[in-house]
């Protein structure tokens, strides 16, 4: 039987402990209207060697294609050792730290990396993670309502540049405690600063800035964040956190800096995989600690002096809370923040730095490639590593066509960004090869003469 | 043995080489966006920084270490195959936005996860997108509300939850703009009809209630409690934190839920991970299907597609980026199709057997069993109250010294309302023999308590640290390292 390990001897042995005659008994609580007897609609049962044709020809079907794609998701190198350890079961397999002797390699890894976040984000306190880039986005929108003791609005200025489905994430989750999200235009593929909010003193708690945002453009973050720090609001940068060994980190934007950084910690040695599992990563200034949601893991001693780690200032969080809590979460995405742990350990600062360079020249050659093809047209200057390409005709059908090429040529961002016309997101992370950019340079070549013939 | 930080153990210019690309490309940006000094990021070997992470891997306790009872938690084994077949590369390389045509493979393992996961509930349909059980339990409770403003019944915004309940429940109703209704548990384990009938009214939005419950029994009254809430108004939100312990033997859809969460890291098996990801699928009965969250994979002229907003106008909308923790997903369907219909029934069968085996070990050798008249469900309540009166060792005491003879910690002081308690879960993929070791373990523990206290008190010793200070923890915040200047 699939991972039970009960002989029938054993079995038998241990009805008799119960006292009882047969498994079916030790169900006898459940009313009889409610018991059943099996599962349908399930298929039998597969033995390991069959589950893995299953799967090794599923997950076949997709495979092969090269990939322009970013959004919020980038395909980057990983070291073989960041999951060989990951994976370790000893990771894999443990939970929660709540027994903090014998968690403190789970703990230690936390601490380690909240140090990391601190030190790319120019922050002083990071939490041992979110779920994802959107939800931290939504929660730090939480706290900022929370910790804004010079405002009470329940309203958030968001830039129009951050993630589409971010803004999606943020209203469903904001919308129940009556906090309203108010976008901020673009101009040019920035915030335009000259259509800020003309009174005096907007009341709003936050500013949200994405930079770089959506769209790949580089934002004015000092300007915008003195703007928002002198009308009362916190400021919450939403960052790509390899960008950050690049660019001006948050906590340096403007006079004083934002007040909390949030975001997406793929990029950091995690895999594209459809969309997860990630993790969403929340740093803020120390004044702030309070307020934040999640698991924190603090450094102390021992009952011998020598130092140690556990989770701390628990009394914020829901099982002693409860609905008084600053969150309902309750689990962090551990094993994700181990592998970004290994993954930044591994690049340190000089590797972080060169992989954002790479990606931001790769992605400037694509771009500048790209617009040189007639119908083509580059957008924006000023961008990291991702570039909006506005075409002479929708976007769609050429999409498609790249994608029987088994080119995934970027994002159509007609749906989110209309006002943008037939505008195509491109992206070429260190992974994209002179060779393969080449490929889709002279199939989009192709693919634009064939459509214009039909 | 203490394993230094990383940091302690960085020099400057060391490399660990992983990367290619000795140049650092020319960047076309200004100098005003760039940063001025690098982050700070150890500096160390590739060899270095495997054998630390081993190390501190190696001071951990684990399910493929340890016997893990964690109550409520389902610690069973992780099949290792679930794990390799999910990383596969043209899973793991797969960008979620990627076309359709590149996705099938993908969209036809959730398609059907969705469908076996609606098969073992007796629900009507399921969404995957929920990133941990607290999320599935925001997602549902989100619904419940969207159904009554759905019906322009805006006066219903108080949800009931038991006092029994894990504090993600009241944490969500608040979350989700509702007010919290606690309601007391009887003696003998379930829910108090009579304070519940005194309870529901028009402002009423629903129950949240795990079954079995946290008190490792089985609601009996199930069916009249969901007639209760139901002739008010209210609709039945089920915490599936518990699900191993029925599965194949009864379903949520039939018990009167109209909305539920499932932990796929619980009862199928994904992994943990030293405190995530969770996985937290959510489905509905009939009635709330317009509400689901978005996306979720359909299919269309023998294509699997993403239906979104647009195809569920009513959707509450997105919960996550892109479509939830696809790769746990993916574990969760290679678990379900390796046990088949029979070794899921299976898993309910022996998880329950299990518990109620070491319950009874424990009862005879004079241990308090919390509802010593019932049957464990997949977990049983052991309450050291008398033992703590008389010796002064408590829970917590118990739990650091089972550390030191080679045994994670049952779940300790939950729930709330049983004093000293352990919340004990063996799960199905432990061996009489485990817990025959285990029980004679608290035994030991037990009979130290009444001859040498002290000595108790004292555990762990084993581990890589002492008792820890949480109190100076909490004090004087340790957050994060900063070089000496």
């Amino acid at each position: 039987m699939p991972f039970i390990p009960h002989t029938d001897d054993e079995l038998r042995d241990m009805l008799a402990t119960i006292g009882v005659a047969s498994i079916d008994e030790l169900f006898d609580e459940i009313p009889d209207a409610l018991r059943i007897d099996g599962l349908q609609n399930v298929p039998a049962g597969l033995d390991e060697a069959g589950i893995t044709r299953l799967m090794t020809a599923r997950a076949a079907r997709d495979d092969g294609a090269v990939s322009f794609l970013g959004a919020g998701a980038y395909e980057h190198y990983i070291p073989a050792a960041v999951w060989d350890i990951a994976t370790r079961g000893e990771f894999y397999s443990a939970y929660t730290p709540y027994q903090a002797e014998a968690s403190q390699g789970t703990l230690q890894v936390i601490y380690e990396f909240q140090t990391m976040m601190t030190g790319l984000t120019g922050l002083q306190v990071s939490n041992a993670s979110l779920y994802d880039g959107a939800t931290a986005f939504a929660e730090a929108c939480l706290m900022a309502v929370r910790a804004n003791r010079k405002s009470r609005s329940r309203r958030i200025l968001v830039s129009r540049g951050l993630h589409p489905a971010y803004r999606a994430v943020g209203k469903a989750i904001l919308e129940g405690q009556g906090i309203e999200l108010t976008e901020l235009p673009l101009r040019d593929g920035r915030v335009d600063v000259a259509a800020l909010p003309a009174d005096e003193k907007p009341d709003y708690a936050a500013l949200v800035l994405q930079q770089p945002n959506f769209l790949g453009s580089i934002e004015d973050a000092d300007a915008l964040t003195d703007w928002a720090a002198a009308r009362d609001m916190l400021v919450i940068g939403v960052c790509n956190p390899l960008s950050l060994a690049l660019l001006k980190p948050p906590g340096e934007w403007g006079e004083a800096g934002a007040d909390i950084a949030c975001g997406e910690g793929q990029p950091l040695g995690i895999p594209v995989s459809s969309g997860g599992p990630y993790f969403g990563y929340l740093v803020c200034r120390d004044k702030l600690v309070r307020q934040m949601p999640g698991r924190i893991v603090g450094r102390t001693v021992d009952l011998n002096g020598e130092p140690g780690f556990t989770l701390t200032l628990q009394a914020r969080e829901q099982h002693i809370r409860r609905s008084k809590a600053t969150s309902n979460i309750c689990t962090n995405q551990g094993l994700m923040v181990t592998a970004a742990t290994i993954y930044m350990t591994l690049l340190g600062a000089e590797g972080l730095r060169r992989n954002a360079g790479q990606c931001h020249a790769n992605t400037r050659e694509l771009a500048a490639r790209l617009a040189a093809l007639d119908g083509v047209s580059l957008a924006f200057d000023q961008f990291f590593h991702e570039a909006v390409l506005i075409l002479d005709r929708p976007v769609a059908p050429v999409l498609a066509t790249l994608a029987e090429h088994d080119i995934v040529g970027g994002l159509d961002l007609s749906k989110d960004y209309p006002e943008l016309g037939h505008a195509l997101l491109v992206c070429a992370t260190e992974m994209r090869t002179a060779a393969e950019i080449d490929a889709y340079v002279a199939t989009l070549a192709q693919a634009l003469q064939d459509s214009q013939a039909a | 043995m203490r394993e230094s930080l990383i940091f302690e153990q960085s020099r400057p210019g060391r490399r660990a080489r992983a990367v290619a690309g000795d140049e650092a490309p020319s960047v076309g940006l200004a100098a005003a966006q760039l940063r001025a000094e690098p982050p700070l990021l150890p500096e160390v070997s590739e060899l270095q920084a495997v054998r630390h992470f081993t190390r501190l891997s190696q001071q951990n306790f684990s399910i493929d270490t340890h016997f893990y009872p964690l109550g409520s938690c389902t610690m069973k084994y992780n099949p290792k195959i679930c794990n390799r077949l999910a990383m596969l590369p043209g899973f793991a390389n797969r960008h979620p936005l990627g076309p359709v045509s590149h996705g099938q493979g993908f969209m036809e393992c959730m398609y059907e996860l969705q469908d076996m996961l609606a098969a073992v509930t007796g629900m009507a349909e399921f969404s995957l997108t929920p990133m941990a059980g607290a999320q599935g339990e925001f997602a549902g409770v989100a619904m419940i509300m969207a159904y009554h403003r759905s019906r322009n019944d805006h006066e219903r915004r108080e949800i009931i939850v038991p006092d029994a309940a894990h504090g993600t429940n009241p944490a969500t109703a608040t979350m989700c703009g509702c007010t919290v209704r606690e309601i007391p548990t009887r003696a003998d384990g379930d829910v108090d009809l009579e304070a519940l009938r005194a309870a529901v009214g028009p402002q009423t939005a629903g129950i949240m209630l795990t079954n079995p419950s946290t008190l490792g029994v089985f609601e009996r009254q199930i069916l009249q409690v969901a007639d209760l809430v139901h002739d008010a108004g209210g609709l039945l939100y089920y915490d599936g934190a518990n699900l191993n312990a029925i599965l194949g033997r009864a379903f949520p859809g039939a018990m009167g839920f109209d909305v539920i969460h499932l932990n796929l890291h619980k009862t199928f098996s994904t992994p943990h991970g030293g405190g995530g990801p969770g996985s937290g699928a959510v489905g509905v009965g009939e009635i709330l299907r317009p509400f689901l969250p978005m996306p979720v994979v359909g299919k269309r002229d023998g294509e699997f597609v993403w239906l979104t907003e647009q195809d569920r106008p009513q959707s509450i909308g997105r919960l996550s980026a892109f479509m939830g923790n696809a790769g746990i997903l993916l574990r969760a369907y290679v678990y379900m199709r390796l046990l088949g219909a029979d070794g899921m029934r299976r898993v309910a069968d022996f998880a329950t057997l299990n518990a109620n085996y070491l319950m009874k070990r424990l009862r005879e050798a004079g241990f308090q069993i919390a509802y010593p008249e019932r049957r464990a469900s997949h977990e049983f309540i052991v309450s050291l109250k008398d033992v703590a009166r008389d010796t002064g060792i408590t829970a917590m005491d118990f739990a650091k010294a089972l550390l030191d003879r080679g045994f994670h910690a049952p779940t300790t002081y939950f729930p709330l309302l049983v004093p000293e308690c352990l919340l004990i879960e063996p799960t199905e993929t432990e061996t009489r023999d485990d817990l025959d070791a285990f029980a004679e373990a608290l035994i030991d523990i037990r009979e130290q308590a009444r001859t040498d206290p002290a000595q108790v008190r004292e555990a762990p010793l084993s581990t890589p640290v002492r008792r820890l200070d949480d109190v100076r923890a909490a004090r004087q915040l340790d957050l994060a390292w900063r070089p000496a200047d």
